[in-house]
């Protein structure tokens, strides 16, 4: 169970503050696949900057069971996210002059996960594992971010905006990839996006306007990636 | 184009560089033009023996310094306009895509050259400065007549304006060359990764993450190899050589060899470090993400440069072991009350040490700036 109460983040300082987050509380279920929905500029990226721990909030805490990341030292919370959290990103951020594989086994070493070919046939890249960040199109290195998330097999997935590159096509593969991920290993998703048919995909919506949460609610049935619209 | 003072002031390693052999060379060959004015003058047979023996460690030092310092900048010079290239492809992308040529935009280059021409001016400059004191040691034993420094217009020429017209040439060239790049490459900042070394990172053995980024990091830069083994090669052969100076030649020549040892390892030793901290700064950014510790990181990114800086130790240790033994034996051999040269071995070990406590203490300055590194800011530029 991840508890965020009252989290509060500004940027700049006198005159041209810029409060990002005012005031935001949500709870996260073991397992769930939440979305936080959101316009651009609504501040929902530093929200998941701020829960993930990758940034440390003004005021409030993020408390994961018995753990508040907010109260711990930059060493304690770089451990933190070594033993729970997973990222992808929307640039993939993969390391250009190493292979697929090695670019899956920088995760992998992280979680002692011997078996990260697996992990990259599990993504549908294991004809690729040889290949070069370079050399794929970016559904495929986006799939090779999400191998190298799970293969630090992460309680908690966080992925900001992972299809915003990506066509209709490579988008909807990438997401499926993730759901039936979810589905079989059972880790928490926590995805940013301000595509709002891609929150048909969740079990639990987060919409954040301006800086605060405007509606939180459940979905009846979650839709797969080929269900949704676009 | 623009080149912003950031920019200019990475290229203050060249200058330095310039600078120092510019000063080496100025003061040798200024003195063995003047001293050869002279030499009808010298009577004695140990006069004229030194007189042969000053002139020919003139040239040899002008030669060997000059020519390796002149080598080391140029290799430089291309490393920063390559990392020019590659760190402005998206402005020079557009510019190509918008229909500049190659050499249009390459042309602007040149001013690359004025940090040759900046080190050289002052190199020149300093030497100047320093010529009378120079001379005086010289001729301390009174061999010769009195010399004056006199001024030689064709050496200010040879070194300061030609070394900024070759340099400046050699940048505008190899910029056309390298902006060969096809427009979508340089826009999407895509590196070029050659065959050879692609195919070596394919097949090389299954390593754990960290011993592999630490291999693949040095692959991937290899001119900053040969820059962190030429600052360890320049900090062990010149304070060698410079402990060995007090006895063959004077305290001063010792201080000022020591002098331009140091300023040369620690320059270069800096701007490779901070190189290799830059170039890998989004790798360090996405490694702190997952977890990794700062320590991992740092060894992953410096750790493999280690074996090439005490590469350069060695090499540095037996090339002044050498120059000295030459010149003592062949070129001063003349010379009477010329005293025995050896192995210093204390020397080289003192130097040992005093390297591997400046080294580390570089390598924990920048493991701490790793540590510093803000990781968003990294990932959003």
């Amino acid at each position: 169970m991840i508890k965020v109460s009252n989290i509060t983040k500004s940027y700049g300082t006198g005159g041209s503050k810029n409060q990002v987050l005012k005031g935001i509380s949500m709870q996260i279920s073991d397992g769930d696949f939440t979305v936080i929905l959101g316009a651009s500029g609504s501040g929902k990226s530093t929200l998941l900057n701020v829960v993930s721990g990758l940034e440390r909030p003004d005021g409030g805490s993020v408390v994961y069971d018995e753990c508040d990341i907010t109260k711990l030292s930059d060493s304690e919370l770089t451990k933190f996210r070594k033993d729970n959290i997973g990222f992808i990103f929307q640039q993939y951020y993969l390391l250009p002059n190493m292979t697929v594989e090695k670019n899956v086994r920088m995760g992998a070493d992280l979680a002692e996960n011997r078996e990260y070919r697996e992990t990259v046939a599990a993504v549908g890249l294991r004809d690729k594992s040889k290949k070069f960040p370079g050399e794929l199109s970016g559904g495929e290195q986006q799939r090779v971010a999400v191998a190298r998330a799970l293969a630090k097999k992460p309680k908690v997935l966080f992925l900001d905006e992972p299809t915003g590159a990506l066509d209709e096509q490579t988008g909807r593969q990438v997401l499926d990839y993730i759901n039936k991920l979810h589905n079989e290993f059972g880790f928490t998703v926590v995805m940013v996006t301000h595509n709002q048919n891609i929150a048909e995909m969740a079990s639990t919506v987060v919409k954040m306007n301006s800086g605060k949460i405007s509606e939180i609610y459940a979905n009846d049935r979650q839709k797969t990636a080929y269900e949704i619209g676009w | 184009m623009i080149i912003g003072i950031k920019d200019a002031l990475k290229l203050a390693g060249i200058s330095v560089i310039a600078c120092c052999a510019v000063f080496v060379c100025t003061i040798f060959l200024n003195y063995n033009i003047d001293i050869a004015a002279m030499k009808n003058e010298i009577t004695t047979a140990g006069g004229m023996a030194m007189y042969n023996a000053i002139v020919s460690t003139g040239k040899v030092t002008a030669a060997v310094s000059g020519g390796c310092l002149a080598m080391t900048s140029a290799v430089m010079l291309l490393f920063y306009v390559k990392n020019y290239i590659d760190t402005h492809g998206k402005e020079l992308g557009i510019l190509k895509a918008l229909g500049y040529s190659n050499i249009n935009i390459a042309k602007h280059f040149w001013a690359f050259g004025m940090s040759v021409f900046a080190g050289c001016f002052l190199g020149y400059v300093l030497a100047t400065l320093y010529l009378p004191t120079f001379y005086e040691l010289q001729n301390a034993d009174r061999l010769f007549p009195e010399i004056r420094p006199h001024f030689h217009p064709i050496l200010a020429f040879l070194l300061v304006c030609l070394p900024a017209i070759i340099f400046a040439i050699l940048a505008v060239i190899y910029a056309c060359l390298r902006l060969k790049s096809p427009v979508l490459d340089l826009l999407k900042e895509r590196r070029e990764y050659k065959q050879k070394t692609a195919k070596r990172e394919r097949e090389s053995p299954d390593l754990p993450f960290i011993k592999d980024l630490k291999r693949s990091t040095v692959r991937g830069r290899k001119s900053l190899v040969f820059f962190i083994a030429f600052s360890a090669f320049c900090f062990s052969a010149m304070l060698q050589m410079s402990v060995s100076m007090i006895d063959l030649s004077s305290k001063e020549m010792a201080v000022m060899v020591l002098a331009i040892g140091l300023i040369l390892a620690f320059v270069t030793l800096i701007l490779s470090l901070s190189s290799v901290v830059k170039g890998n700064a989004k790798t360090i950014a996405m490694m702190q993400v997952f977890g990794y510790k700062h320590s991992d990181c740092a060894k992953a990114t410096l750790g493999g440069y280690r074996p090439f800086a005490y590469l350069g130790f060695a090499l540095g240790t037996v090339y002044q072991y050498a120059l000295l033994k030459i010149m003592v034996s062949a070129v001063f051999a003349d010379v009477e009350n010329m005293p025995e040269y050896g192995f210093d071995f204390w020397a080289c070990v003192v130097a040992l040490i005093l390297f591997e406590l400046a080294y580390e203490a570089a390598m924990c300055g920048y493991s701490l700036r790793i540590k510093k590194l803000p990781v968003k800011g990294v990932m959003m530029e």
